[in-house]
């Protein structure tokens, strides 16, 4: 995510690094670059001009801090003004004081409105919330279909419109039942388009004017080229919207389309989808948006995955383990498990600071499925006692793996090694973990 | 109302000609890019680099690119400095040239070994219009007298199968499926093994949204593509990447890894009826050679267009 821009700002900041002072002349080279860089990350035109503009603004304007060097100074300005154009802190949805929450879903055709509403639904349920699905869709192939199955999926009640093809009596019907079977939350999924037309709008409108929404959630592909900043403007203006969920934020998108929206609306971004599967939601911290738009890597949502991912009670007993030092290539699969939970080790690397840095390291995600699979082909007694895998037993492992002696006499080396490691952490006072960059960084494992 | 429910078959005589269906499913990117292009022309003297500069911000609005534009702005340069450009006219004509010859260059003729059964298999991001595309060539086609037969690949996708099917009942093609969850692999072998046995002429393969960084899911779709080659040595004879016109400089790059990974014979943009300007596809064509097949100007199924570069420009420039 971001690691493109990423790229680019860094190149940029070199370039300004190792002066003395911040000079008009280097602000004005750092900002073409810049200007080229947010182009190509779909930064809309306009937003990107107000943008850079502010930016000379402060940075020939400014006094440069003792503490800094004029290169971290300029990005210190670049990194301001996207956090105040990115917005506020994460805000909840937050539940309507009386009973049901009328939520709105709007955006574009393939937006990705539907599978959104589902992944709303899920993380209403995991917090104890009621929710009613309401396909409004009336025109999409099977769009309505694809509402009941994830309602089905997640066991989350879907509105049955009967033969009602109409979309504003839909939404209605469900806004009434919703009342009165007492749910917690209703989320209309609306038509989306290839175009912004009249009847879209008017459709919106309509069902807005009908249901009085508590919010209405605009979806939007965070892909968007330049015309981003104008489609969420229209819909802004015509039907006003109070918070953008952006989708298909997984990708190598470089998220032009999250500052084009948010300068262009003044609506906070909610949301963003990080994946095709329901629980690939995540709430919008804009701070750490813009940390990895400057290659400063995204802690946080790492610390994070890891405590999702991560058994407490495992890593305890684990923890023991290391500690009476009798950490078996058996605990080793495990652990990988536990890491490759996390979600690809690429994504992983994108939130380590720096990490973007070593670009073209690419991470063999299949090194982990053969360290697994050799692990897989040891008997039970080897795993525990590795050393007495001798040289027929390599060749069996090997075999039995579909990898090579060589590659089989690597892990054992590694995993030495790591014992090693974890003998110095168990008698110092150093919490159990792994070198996985380390690991990542040799060839094959 | 008329949307995508209503029978297109109604409406789609009263149509005008391919050009005049064109122009009117372009008409946006035309008001952004040949509007404001002729408004700075018309609006100057003289060739100066003010005028460049807002030819510049025209074209990178229609999501040209920054590395495009600049190319194109560069030989522009070249042909004021060498005189070979005097007036705006000369200026917009030169232009028009070299977008159409970035377009051109690459255009190979559709690749013409297939036996019996030609299988195209459609691959692209989530959201792209993929099976929408699938159903407009599958009427297209049709209509030509070819038999033609789907494969619902997707099978990831909530629905995805149930809107191939409506499709295909729509077209009254016949569709081969199975159960969601099922793997595209065996969906695509029996696809295109139903397609040799029954004596289609095109089978039509889908496959589910990935996004191009997803590694396994690339490696998903290298598999399709091998046990297809495997039922039909030769085949899939065409794999289409459908790129969303809406998309900004995203989508170069999921030209490049799609095309990286499976090795892409042609592009499909869809959506150049809506905001989107489409102007990436100067960047693709410049950096990957590839072709671009078809565009899709419309919801109904003849609005999907075989790519003819000569009259994407024009349309583009048309007053």
């Amino acid at each position: 995510m971001f690691e493109n821009l990423s790229g680019r700002l860094e190149s940029i900041y070199k370039k300004l690094k190792g002066r003395g002072v911040l000079k008009e002349a280097d602000v004005d080279e750092a900002l073409r670059e810049i200007r080229v860089a947010l182009i190509e990350a779909d930064v809309s035109l306009p937003v990107l001009k107000d943008f850079l503009s502010q930016v000379r603004e402060q940075a020939i304007g400014q006094e440069v801090l003792k503490s800094l060097t004029p290169g971290h100074q300029m990005v210190k300005v670049v990194n301001d003004e996207l956090t105040r154009l990115l917005g506020d802190e994460f805000r909840e949805i937050e539940m309507a004081p009386k009973p049901p929450t009328i939520l709105l879903m709007a955006g574009l055709q393939g937006s990705g409105k539907t599978t959104t509403v589902g992944k709303l639904a899920r993380r209403f349920k995991e917090k104890g919330k009621n929710c009613l699905l309401v396909p409004a869709d009336v025109y999409r192939p099977a769009a309505i279909e694809q509402l009941n199955v994830l309602g089905r999926d997640l066991d989350v009640a879907v509105y049955q419109a009967g033969g009602e093809k109409d979309p504003v009596a839909i939404c209605k019907g469900a806004v009434e039942e919703a009342g009165r079977t007492m749910r917690h939350v209703v989320i209309l999924d609306t038509a989306g388009r290839t175009q912004i037309d009249d009847a879209l709008m008017d459709e919106l409108k309509r069902i807005k004017a009908a249901v009085l929404p508590h919010e209405v959630l605009f979806v939007a592909d965070a892909m968007m080229g330049q015309q981003a900043a104008d489609i969420a403007g229209t819909f802004n203006e015509a039907i006003g919207i109070d918070g953008v969920i952006l989708t298909k934020m997984d990708g190598d998108v470089r998220g032009g389309a999250a500052l084009s929206i948010k300068s262009v609306t003044g609506k906070p971004i909610r949301f963003f989808g990080t994946g095709e599967k329901l629980d690939a939601i995540e709430p919008f911290h804009p701070e750490r948006v813009v940390s990895r738009i400057l290659g400063m890597g995204d802690v946080m949502s790492l610390v994070e995955k890891a405590e999702q991912a991560y058994d407490l009670e495992e890593q305890a007993a684990l923890e023991k383990k290391i500690k009476k030092n009798a950490f078996t290539l058996e605990d080793f699969r495990d652990q990988l498990k536990q890491v490759q939970k996390m979600g690809s080790m690429e994504q992983i690397l994108g939130m380590i600071p720096g990490a973007s840095k070593l670009k073209g390291l690419k991470v063999d995600e299949s090194a982990f499925n053969r360290i697994e699979a050799i692990i897989n082909s040891m008997t039970q007694e080897e795993r525990g006692r590795h050393n007495i895998i001798n040289s027929s037993r390599k060749r069996r492992i090997a075999e039995g793996s579909g990898t090579r002696v060589n590659d089989v006499n690597k892990l054992l080396k590694q995993f030495a090694q790591m014992q090693k490691m974890m003998k110095k952490f168990s008698m110092g006072k150093i919490r159990s973990g792994f070198d996985l960059a380390g690991m990542m960084k040799s060839r094959r494992f | 109302m008329e949307r995508a429910l209503t029978d297109p078959v109604e409406t789609e005589e009263k149509k005008g000609g391919f050009f005049a269906r064109l122009k009117s499913g372009l008409s946006k990117t035309r008001d952004t890019l040949a509007g404001g292009i002729d408004q700075i022309v018309h609006g100057r003297a003289d060739v100066d680099d003010a005028l460049l500069e807002e030819l510049e911000e025209v074209l990178l609005l229609a999501d040209v690119g920054a590395g495009a534009t600049a190319d194109l702005l560069a030989a522009l340069k070249k042909e004021v400095a060498q005189n070979r450009i005097r007036d705006q006219k000369e200026m917009l004509e030169s232009l028009k040239e070299h977008m159409a010859r970035l377009l051109t260059e690459n255009v190979s003729p559709e690749s013409s070994e297939a036996g019996p059964t030609k299988v195209i298999l459609i691959i692209g991001v989530n959201g792209s219009g993929k099976t929408t595309t699938i159903g407009k060539l599958a009427r297209r086609w049709k209509k030509e007298g070819k038999k033609v037969l789907l494969g619902a690949g997707d099978t990831f996708r909530a629905a995805a199968i149930e809107q191939m099917r409506v499709w295909a009942e729509r077209e009254g093609v016949p569709c081969i499926h199975q159960k969601s969850g099922a793997d595209p692999s065996a969906v695509a072998y029996d696809a295109v093994q139903a397609g040799v046995a029954r004596g289609m002429d095109v089978v039509i393969v889908d496959t589910a949204g990935r996004l191009q960084t997803n590694q396994n899911l690339m490696e998903e779709l290298k598999k399709v593509k091998r046990v297809i080659a495997k039922v039909l040595p030769g085949a899939p004879h065409e794999t289409l990447l459908v790129l969303d016109a809406s998309i900004g400089q995203n989508s170069i790059s999921q030209a490049r890894l799609f095309h990286e990974a499976m090795g892409i014979d042609g592009l499909v943009m869809t959506k150049l009826d809506g905001t989107g300007k489409g102007g990436v596809l100067f960047s693709i064509t410049r950096e990957l050679k590839l072709p671009v097949r078809f565009i899709g100007i419309g919801e109904k199924a003849e609005d999907l267009q075989p790519f003819d570069p000569a009259a994407f420009v024009e349309a583009l420039f048309a007053r």
